[in-house]
This record gives structure tokens, C-alpha cells and sequence, in this order.
């Protein structure tokens, strides 16, 4: 109960201080605005209660990336840091090359995706993949390569396979480290949706946020801010209830 | 070779309970370095089978390494290993159990699946390997305790699900690494005397190694004392009451305490 209220509470003193601030015009006045430019709470809920359906049509678009591209990215990771494992020779050679897939500035990387592969989904998928990828390939290969040399030990004169010790040690040793480099990956992936979406595409909540910026809307691209972080937050919810389920044990 | 056959026949079996040979140890002239550092120096020891030979030594001395290299765990720089017929490392990985310092049970898994590892990696189960595992938990006092996860029991329990996991491998020899170190005294004690029933109950062959002398002498047919690095025998003893059924009894009798005075002072020689 506490977990949620104290938060909860605090969102709320924040909303409540932002209102009283953006409805007086007192916001505005310490940034030198005018007054329009800047909307309070109230006027974004209007806003976003005004054009729910355009909202929604855009963020399923952008809810749609962030999924698909952080199961890729996630599969991808697991993968990569399953694999790595047994072939202490090919993680030498590829670790580097992982943190150097991290390091490709996605900002200028993004634009080049889109001339390479058109407006459609795939490159808002591609950039949302890399941007999971990385933290979670990470936290696996480091989980795995955590596991208590005696139980290894242990395991070998239980007969255990090369096969068995991955599945019932190492694998199991290592999942609580690819929960947090899942979490890590699903707080990045909405802001990568929107960045492929920005660098060009037909829907979206970052087409409607560029746009809407460009009309002086900043009551709707508020709306859309509050629906985006809304989604990254269910994301990360869903992925700490199912670590919650599946890691019973920390 | 002649002469290496007939080494190892001078390991003659203990009478068997049940009327089998049984498997014993025999380690022969063996010798072992880390890099330029020499752990084991000229080490010549039998367990003959259905015994208990306890390794006694100042810490640091390489007594884990010996149970490692008994183990099939890894192979000796010099000298020779068999475990009954097997001298590579691989046949005596299949003819030898170890059981850890820490009990490393498996967080994720319930108290009889942990005891059950063994059998499952053989490719039995789920069902049968945890229904043979129960009946272990049967005889040696476990009885409720099959599902609890490993955080929910205590020290003394942990440490017999992870014993009841070397002995569900089913192998002929087992070896104890400081299996009670990390035990407090009372609970020690109890656990001894816990083990030397269910030695009694399922007998295996077992090298034993702790730090603590009066635990070997109580557990062990046999006690080995090791000097400091590189390890060397400096005295073997033989117990006089193994495993008897009142440990505190045993363990003030004067023939004991005279025992592991001996013990104690061929400990203290063997540091210098």
C-alpha cells in the first residue's frame, strides 16, 4: 500500500502545484511566455479527453513499436547472451562489437534508417531493438558468468551435461540480472519509438507531438507526453509483476 | 603394469553390509602445484571401502584441493588416483560425490528437488527421481520438509538436504568438504551425530575433510593430519569409537581424548 500511495501522493502535489501555477499564469510569467503556451493539467486532460480517439489511433501506432521492437530487441539480447556463454573466445571478439552497437549515435543513425527501409514500422523497430538490446545482452552474459565456480563444481560430480548445467544453473542464476536489463530496455524503448517516429513516419505519438509543436498545440502534445510515459510505465510495471512471478526466490 | 596392480590390491575392502566388494580409494605418491607453487607433496592414503578417512590440516594446506582431485574434478600434476578400477579423472568423476563447503543449494528449487539433482541430470523424471529422493527424506528425518524452499530452513537443515544430495547420486565414494564448518557448535554436534546414523543407515566409502579434530576422530575409521603447504602426511590414527551412537560419551572417554591430543600435537608439528 505504501509503495503506492507515497508516489501517488507525491504526483499528485506535483499536478496539483503545476495547475495552480499554469491556471494563474504565474508559470508563464517565470518563463516568459505567454500564457497560452502554456498548459495546466486541467487543460491537458481537456485536450486529450477532446481528441481521445486521435490520441489513441497514434499511440496504438507507437504502443505497436514499442512491443514489437522490444520483444526483438529482447530475443535478440537472450540470444546473444545465451550464446556468448559457451564460447569464451567469440564473447571476447563480439563484446566489444555490443558496446559499440550501443555507442552508434541513434540520432543520426535513425534518419539513415529511414532511407534505407521507408516510412513503414521497420525502422521505428529497428531503433527501439537496439536501444533494448544492448542492456539486456549485457546483464545476461554478465548473469551467467556470475554463477559460484563450487557450484559448477558441485554440478559436475551430480553428472550433470554442459547442456544441464546451463539450463539448471547458469540459466536460472542469471535470470534476475535479464529481468534488470529488461527494465533498463523498456524504459529507453518508448523514448526510441518516438525518435524513429520523428525522423519520419505517418502516425504516431511522435508525428502528432512534431506536429502539434509546429501548430503552437502544446496542450495536445502534453496529452500525448502523459500518454507516452503512461505506456512506458505499463511496461515497466508488467515486466517487474512477471519477474515478481517467475523470480520467487530473491 | 604388475607392480601397480598389485598396489592396489593391498587395498583390501572393509566386510561389506551387505555383502559386496564395494569401492575404496587408494592415492599413490601423488604430488600437485598451482603454477610454480607446490600444494601437495608426496601423499600416499587408502580408504578402503565402506570406510571413513578423515584429512585433518592447517587452513590453507590443500585439503580441498586433494578432495578435488579424488573428485575427478581435475587431474594431478604427479602420482596416481583410483577409485576402485577408475584412475582418470573422468571415471572417477562418475564413481565420486561431492558435497561443497557451502550447501549451494539451489535457491529456485524445493528441498527434495535439490536432493533429487542427481538423479535428474540422469535424465529420470521429475516424479520418479522425486519420489526416490523422498524416501530419503523418510529415513533421515526430513519428513515435511520437501517442499520448503532452501531460504526457508535452517543452517542444520540446508546442510542435511545437500548431504541427502550426495547421497541420492548413488555413487560409491563421497567427498565431505568442511561439510559442518559454517555450523554453530551445538548444531555441529548434532549434525555429527546425524551423520554418523545415516552413515550407519546407507555406508559409503568417504573422505571427510574438516578443520576440526574431534569431528574427524568421531566421524572417521581413519584420520589423516596434514602439514601446512605443500601438504604431507604427518601421522594417521585410527579412531577409537567411530561413529558410535553417543557421541558425548565417546568423545570424553580417555582413550578419545588421548587420541586427539595426538592429533592436536602432530597438528601443531606440522604448522612449524
Amino acid at each position: 500500500m505504501k509503495r503506492w500511495l507515497l508516489p501517488a501522493l507525491l504526483l499528485a502535489a506535483l499536478v496539483g502545484v503545476w495547475q495552480v501555477a499554469a491556471s494563474t499564469g504565474a508559470l508563464a510569467d517565470v518563463l516568459g511566455l505567454e500564457p497560452l503556451l502554456v498548459p495546466s493539467p486541467a487543460e491537458t486532460a481537456t485536450s486529450l479527453w477532446n481528441n481521445s480517439s486521435l490520441v489513441a489511433e497514434n499511440a496504438w501506432v507507437t504502443l505497436q513499436e514499442i512491443l514489437i521492437g522490444f520483444l526483438i530487441g529482447l530475443v535478440a539480447g537472450l540470444g546473444f547472451g545465451l550464446l556468448l556463454r559457451p564460447f569464451e573466445t567469440l564473447r571476447l571478439t563480439l563484446h566489444p562489437l555490443m558496446v559499440a552497437s550501443q555507442a552508434i549515435p541513434i540520432l543520426v543513425f535513425a534518419p539513415i534508417l529511414v532511407i534505407w527501409f521507408d516510412y513503414g514500422i521497420g525502422p521505428k523497430l529497428a531503433v527501439v531493438a537496439l536501444v533494448c538490446f544492448f542492456p539486456i545482452a549485457v546483464a545476461t552474459a554478465d548473469g551467467l558468468r556470475s554463477v559460484d565456480p563450487e557450484a559448477i563444481k558441485m554440478m559436475r560430480t551430480l553428472d550433470a551435461s554442459r547442456h544441464q548445467l546451463l539450463w539448471r544453473l547458469e540459466a536460472p542464476t542469471a535470470l534476475p540480472f535479464t529481468f534488470s536489463g529488461a527494465k533498463i530496455g523498456a524504459t529507453f524503448a518508448p523514448i526510441a519509438a518516438v525518435f524513429g517516429e520523428w525522423v519520419g513516419a505517418e502516425s504516431g505519438l511522435g508525428v502528432l507531438i512534431r506536429e502539434d509543436n509546429a501548430y503552437l498545440n502544446t496542450a495536445r502534445v502534453f496529452a500525448a507526453v502523459v500518454v507516452l510515459s503512461a505506456m512506458a510505465l505499463a511496461l515497466y510495471g508488467l515486466i517487474a509483476l512477471i519477474e515478481r512471478r517467475v523470480v520467487t526466490w530473491r | 603394469m604388475p607392480t601397480k596392480a598389485k598396489e592396489f590390491a593391498a587395498t583390501k575392502p572393509f566386510p561389506s553390509p551387505d555383502g559386496t566388494t564395494g569401492t575404496g580409494v587408494s592415492i599413490r605418491s601423488l604430488e600437485h602445484s598451482y603454477a610454480d607453487l607446490k600444494t601437495i607433496d608426496g601423499i600416499d592414503l587408502d580408504a578402503p571401502a565402506y570406510s571413513v578417512l578423515g584429512l585433518v590440516g592447517p587452513s590453507g594446506c590443500g585439503k580441498s584441493t586433494l578432495l578435488e582431485l579424488i573428485s575427478g574434478l581435475q587431474d594431478p600434476v604427479r602420482g596416481e588416483i583410483a577409485i576402485g578400477d577408475s584412475t582418470g579423472a573422468p571415471g572417477r568423476l562418475a564413481h565420486c560425490a561431492f558435497m561443497p563447503q557451502r550447501d549451494l543449494l539451489l535457491p529456485w528449487l524445493s528441498a527434495i528437488d535439490n536432493a533429487a539433482l542427481a538423479l535428474r541430470n540422469r535424465g529420470m523424471r521429475k516424479g520418479p527421481a522425486r519420489r526416490q529422493a523422498s524416501e530419503l527424506f523418510e529415513r533421515f528425518g526430513l519428513v515435511g520438509f520437501e517442499s520448503a524452499k532452501p531460504a526457508e530452513l535452517s543452517g542444520g537443515m540446508r546442510q542435511r538436504v545437500a548431504f541427502l544430495r550426495t547421497l541420492v547420486a548413488g555413487k560409491p565414494v563421497m567427498a565431505l568438504d568442511e561439510p559442518f564448518a559454517s555450523l554453530d557448535a551445538i548444531t555441529r554436534a548434532e549434525m555429527q551425530q546425524w551423520l554418523a546414523g545415516a552413515l550407519e543407515v546407507d555406508p559409503r566409502t568417504v573422505v571427510l575433510v574438516t578443520h576440526d579434530v574431534e569431528e574427524a576422530l568421531y566421524l572417521c575409521d581413519r584420520v589423516a593430519v596434514l602439514s601446512a603447504r605443500p601438504a604431507h602426511v604427518i601421522t594417521e590414527l585410527s579412531a577409537p569409537a567411530p561413529r558410535a551412537t553417543d557421541r558425548d560419551e565417546t568423545i570424553t572417554d580417555p582413550a578419545f581424548v588421548a587420541i586427539r591430543e595426538r592429533a592436536l600435537q602432530a597438528l601443531h608439528e606440522g604448522m612449524r
